[in-house]
């Protein structure tokens, strides 16, 4: 729009636009590289890598994939459906009521508030690794062994997501637009469900991704869990795999297990990131 | 910024409602859990072999063990160092790519791509990048073939035995990891910036800089305190990028061990004492930095406003 | 230790340990506690099944699928069902198999011992095998039922080494485990290289060259010279000094430094300041990659399972593959490793246990097949005797020499007096804290400090 913009700056506009995709293009790099990578070993056999590295694909990958992932002793088809059933709903738990909290605290005024978000954040500072004995006693207790309750369930209560949303709230979401929503007469429910969390779609988008990747990803709570085969998750048979005796170690069949185990989150990423890439700014906000 | 006090008493139970599925479900799994730990500080409560030691009440006997043999302030050293050297570059990129896909004269080509692309590490698990780390930086892996080959160096570089490139290394991977988070979370505050405010700076004669400076990093404060405080806590809890990258020893001499990972130890002995002082520690010690961090951002925040103001 | 996964790759994966047992990598673990109260429960752990009884099931807890293979191959009647099942007569047997790595089999099996008691009869562990390095751990509870209980007499293990049964007796002198196999060490080196070097592969002349440990080192230096490490890391030799102790690592509740161990400090010191030796650990890439030409490395140290099953025989390229090993004593006889089976107090299989133990470990016969099939050194003198002399037996990874006579040899010169119940976790930690003294990077005094602090985090109830 305004041309002149650049020249009250040290650089113009062409060298900055230079210097910006040189970053990107590095920086795309150095985040693609490992996936290359990772494909690559898969196609390799046992042989093949331990005699160092190549740049072209061999031609083992089915032959991994076969013994390995599908034909091996672990189910993995199994897990991957174990894996995306407890992503998925910690995501979606996760995201909805973690809104609902931040909303609690954004938008009324009660006696406890103040201490309730003090608290929150406090407890936001706990490690998880520090509760994961205990954690382990009262699922014992509660006889939720190979149950994927205590992996979804607890998704609830996210200090973490639940920050995040009332930060996002705190600079996107004013009470006027609330009690506006009131004064409609609307219900307090019905105007969180309608008006509020469409609002906060970016937000939420952000959040459920990064919720079903990290719960994709985890190993440590479910490996306390899970314990039958039917139930494991992919990261618990990747550990598997890889644990597997000196004898039997197949680094390739490891490589093809994580590709295989890589290829769904990479779909949803893909499906969710609309929100966040598409550059769209919120409707209906006006400070 | 304050809710407004007056109307809204009879709306307020709702806030007790709205909070009652986080306050149930926090208090069955995280909250018993987190009582039962510090209970268990207080007591001498390992395995020895197959043959159960306590529980016996100990008092503090616990805290001062680990006070007295040292290694704990070492050990946060260690996290620390580590998680500052990823985070630097991490929040310095995440701005200046935030800053260069929200700046509209820019007009950056492919950016959808970009966008997607920098949070694709983020899914590969920890420990599977680290595990692929390993791999490449080993005496006769693959970077020290081509380092040869570029006659660079003319021995192996030791990678994993030298203090700054395991740091460095550990560093490096949290960085590629976790870059993308932040910038996503940057752009999705920017996204929730008014478009209304960069027109007027526009029209107004601001440049890139100015808009930053002025409009974009004062309305990211609260999502740029989120960033910090939620990747101190995440560095803090820093284990399985160093512990399969070290093979769980923390080498070279325990440099690159983090707490966590000592914590770890102590689980082999089941030594449910011992581990619970220390989660009680490492909370401490969280807590605290957390507070440093809030405490620097609110008095930066007031101290901007001011000058806003004059 | 023994055939350790390739612990740097899995590393401690993850948290691993704390899965106190349940089972971070088994794959059919036991029990959740959410049965333990159902059903007719709290029969006592170490009252075995009324005789006549016995149990449909047979829960085996290991770590891999060695035990599992010696079992379908030489067992009587065994048949295979799948990985992790098969079948004795109308007894169904189930493999739990659970790596090492990280400890995880030591957490899984010790939690599921623990609830042995209150477990149903057919999810109680029926049999369990163990390593020399924490033996003592197990054999010195009331966990492990004695092999006598099992119907195993003296007779039938006359003919086994004794430093195997040394291993798993308590301390009331009651043997509480038998082991099919013995592990004598011997040094393992490549053909090629010795002829480039010492213009010979012949054992008995390569053996004058490495007579000793001052004869070792002035040989390592010829090989340096040639572009070759001795041995890939200096945690090869430990073993060979470990085993040759004549003290114990703790003393009345106090770590010990043996001489002879702070004697493999101050030798790898000097090989590695010399260029002479690597650093590695164990089972890592590095320490592996001499398996093959291009590693540049002279020997390594084990015993049969090391030289037969992990040194990549099966993986083309590699010196084994190509028969391109030969075996000589070298400076010391030494063990390294072991698998004893030990029967489950609480078991309901009494008889079905006392015959596996009978028949894998005192029958002459199988234990004779299972040197032809798989080369392993077995538990059994006649046997080893009658095959050392054999001259058509050759092992084909050692380029068909017949090296039976040797480890015989060792055999008879292994003690085991000094093991304890820490030695599992000294090992490793010893092995850790010298890295950092070997490369350069602490004093010794400080590495040992290390090695102490990280032991008693092991061992809380140790000092130093």
């Amino acid at each position: 729009m305004k041309k002149n913009n650049g020249k009250s700056k040290g650089l113009p506009i062409g060298a900055r636009r230079a210097i910006a995709y040189a970053v990107l293009v590095l920086m795309s790099f150095l985040c693609l590289v490992w996936f290359y990578i990772l494909f690559i070993n898969a196609t390799r056999s046992k042989g093949e890598l331990t005699r160092g590295f190549t740049v072209i694909p061999s031609t083992h990958l089915l032959e991994n994939l076969s013994n390995g992932v599908f034909h091996g002793t672990l189910p993995f088809v199994r897990g991957m459906l174990n894996s995306l059933f407890i992503a998925f709903g910690s995501a979606a738990l996760c995201t909805y009521f973690s809104c609902m909290t931040a909303y609690a605290i954004h938008v009324y005024d009660f006696k406890l508030k103040k201490f309730m978000s003090t608290f929150i954040l406090a407890v936001m500072m706990i490690p998880t690794q520090v509760t994961a004995l205990g954690f382990l006693q009262l699922v014992g207790k509660m006889k939720l062994e190979d149950n994927f309750i205590p992996l979804i369930v607890p998704a609830i209560a996210a200090p973490v997501t639940y920050f995040y949303m009332k930060q996002y709230m705190e600079s996107t979401l004013p009470l006027s637009l609330v009690e506006a929503a009131r004064i409609d007469g609307a219900g307090e429910f019905y105007t969180f469900n309608t008006i509020v969390l469409p609002l906060m779609k970016p937000a939420i988008a952000v959040q459920a991704i990064f919720t079903f990747v990290t719960s994709w990803n985890n190993y440590f709570t479910p490996a306390l869990i899970l314990h039958k085969d039917k139930m494991k998750t992919l990261p618990i048979l990747i550990a598997q795999l890889r644990s597997a005796d000196f004898l039997k170690f197949n680094m390739g069949h490891v490589y093809a297990a994580i590709a295989f185990s890589i290829f769904p989150v990479i779909l949803v990423y893909l499906f969710l990131s609309r929100y966040i890439v598409g550059g769209t700014t919120l409707g209906g906000v006006k400070g | 910024m304050k809710n407004r006090k007056s109307k809204a008493v009879s709306y307020n139970k709702w806030g007790y409602i709205f909070l009652i599925p986080f306050v149930a479900v926090y208090g069955i799994f995280q909250l018993v859990p987190l009582v039962s730990t510090i209970y268990n500080s207080f007591f001498e409560n390992y395995r020895s072999g197959l043959i159960q030691i306590g529980p016996n009440f100990v008092g503090f006997k616990n805290y001062l063990t680990l006070f007295r043999n040292g290694d704990l302030l070492f050990y946060t050293r260690n996290t620390l160092i580590m998680w500052i050297l990823g985070f630097v570059p991490q929040i310095l990129v995440s701005l200046l790519l935030g800053a260069w896909f929200s700046d509209p004269s820019l007009r950056l080509k492919f950016d959808r791509f970009f966008k997607t692309v920098i949070y694709l590490p983020n899914l590969i698990m920890a420990s599977a990048f680290s595990m692929l780390f390993f791999t490449l930086f080993s005496d006769k892996g693959p970077i020290n073939s081509i380092l040869i080959s570029l006659g660079i160096i003319s021995v192996p570089f030791k990678f994993m035995s030298h203090v700054w490139s395991v740091r460095g290394l550990v560093a490096f991977m949290n960085f590629i990891m976790w870059f993308g988070n932040t910038t996503i979370l940057l752009m999705a505050g920017m996204m929730g910036i008014d478009p209304s405010l960069y027109e007027a700076a526009q029209v107004d004669g601001a440049t890139a800089t100015q808009i930053f400076y002025r409009i974009t990093l004062p309305l990211l404060r609260p999502i740029l305190l989120y960033v910090m405080i939620t990747s101190m806590i995440g560095g803090l809890q820093m284990f399985d990028v160093p512990q399969i990258l070290t093979n769980g020893t923390g080498d070279p001499v325990r440099k690159s061990m983090t707490l966590i990972m000592y914590l770890n130890k102590h689980l082999w002995s089941k030594n449910y004492g011992l581990g619970g002082a220390l989660s009680v520690m490492l909370f401490i010690v969280t807590g605290i930095l957390s507070l440093i961090v809030f405490r620097i951002n609110t008095r930066t925040a007031e101290g901007g406003r001011h000058r806003d103001r004059t | 230790m023994k055939k350790r996964t390739l612990a740097m790759l899995l590393g401690a994966m993850m948290a691993a340990s704390m899965l106190a047992g349940c089972g971070g990598g088994s794959s059919a673990p036991a029990a959740p506690a959410a049965e333990e109260e159902t059903g007719e429960a709290a029969e006592e752990a170490a009252e075995p099944a009324a005789e006549g009884e016995e149990g449909k099931v047979l829960n085996i807890y290991c770590w891999n699928d060695e035990f599992q293979r010696r079992l379908r191959d030489h067992y009587p009647g065994y048949e295979e069902v799948d990985a992790t099942h098969g079948k004795i007569g109308d007894v169904e047997v189930v493999w739990n198999i659970t790596p090492s790595d990280d400890n995880a089999y030591q957490n899984n099996l010790d939690e599921t011992l623990l609830k042995q008691a209150d477990a149903p009869q057919d999810e109680k562990i029926d049999l369990f095998l163990i390593e020399a390095d924490y033996a003592l751990k197990y054999v010195g509870t009331d966990y492990t039922m004695p092999v006598a209980d099992f119907g195993i007499t003296d007779e039938d293990l006359a003919n086994q080494y004794k430093y195997t049964q040394d291993v798993v007796t308590d301390g009331n002198g009651v043997l509480k485990g038998v082991s099919w196999q013995g592990c004598p060490g011997v040094m393992v080196y490549s053909r090629e290289v010795a002829k480039e070097v010492f213009g010979t592969d012949e054992p008995d002349a390569i053996q004058e060259k490495f007579a000793d440990w001052d004869a070792f080192v002035a040989s390592a230096a010829e090989l340096k010279a040639a572009g070759y490490q001795v041995v890939s890391s200096v945690n090869d030799t430990y073993r060979v000094y470990s085993n040759n102790v004549t003290s114990p690592w703790v003393v009345d509740g106090k770590i010990n430094l043996d001489e002879n161990i702070k004697k493999w400090v101050d030798d790898s010191k000097a090989l590695v300041d010399a260029g002479y030796a690597g650093t590695h650990d164990l089972w890592s890439d590095d320490w592996s990659a001499g398996f093959y030409p291009e590693g540049k490395v002279f020997a390594y140290f084990g015993p049969a399972w090391l030289i037969d099953f992990c040194m990549a025989a099966d993986t083309e390229g590699s010196i084994a593959n190509a028969g391109g090993y030969a075996a000589t004593v070298g400076p010391q006889s030494f063990n390294w490793g072991g698998t004893w089976i030990c029967g489950a107090a609480g078991t309901d299989n009494v008889t079905l246990v006392g015959d596996i133990m009978r028949q894998m470990t005192c029958n002459e016969q199988i234990m004779t097949d299972i040197v032809k099939d798989d080369n392993d050194f077995v538990n059994n003198k006649p046997a080893m005797e009658a095959m050392a002399a054999d001259e058509s037996y050759g092992d084909a990874v050692l380029g068909g020499q017949n090296a039976l006579g040797m480890f015989c040899e060792g055999a008879d010169k292994i003690s085991m007096d000094y093991i304890s119940i820490y030695d599992q976790g000294c090992t490793e930690e010893f092995q850790n804290a010298m890295k950092g003294y070997f490369e350069g990077q602490i004093p010794f005094e400080k590495a040992y400090e290390d090695f102490c602090k990280a032991v008693v985090v092991k061992y809380p109830e140790l000092t130093y």
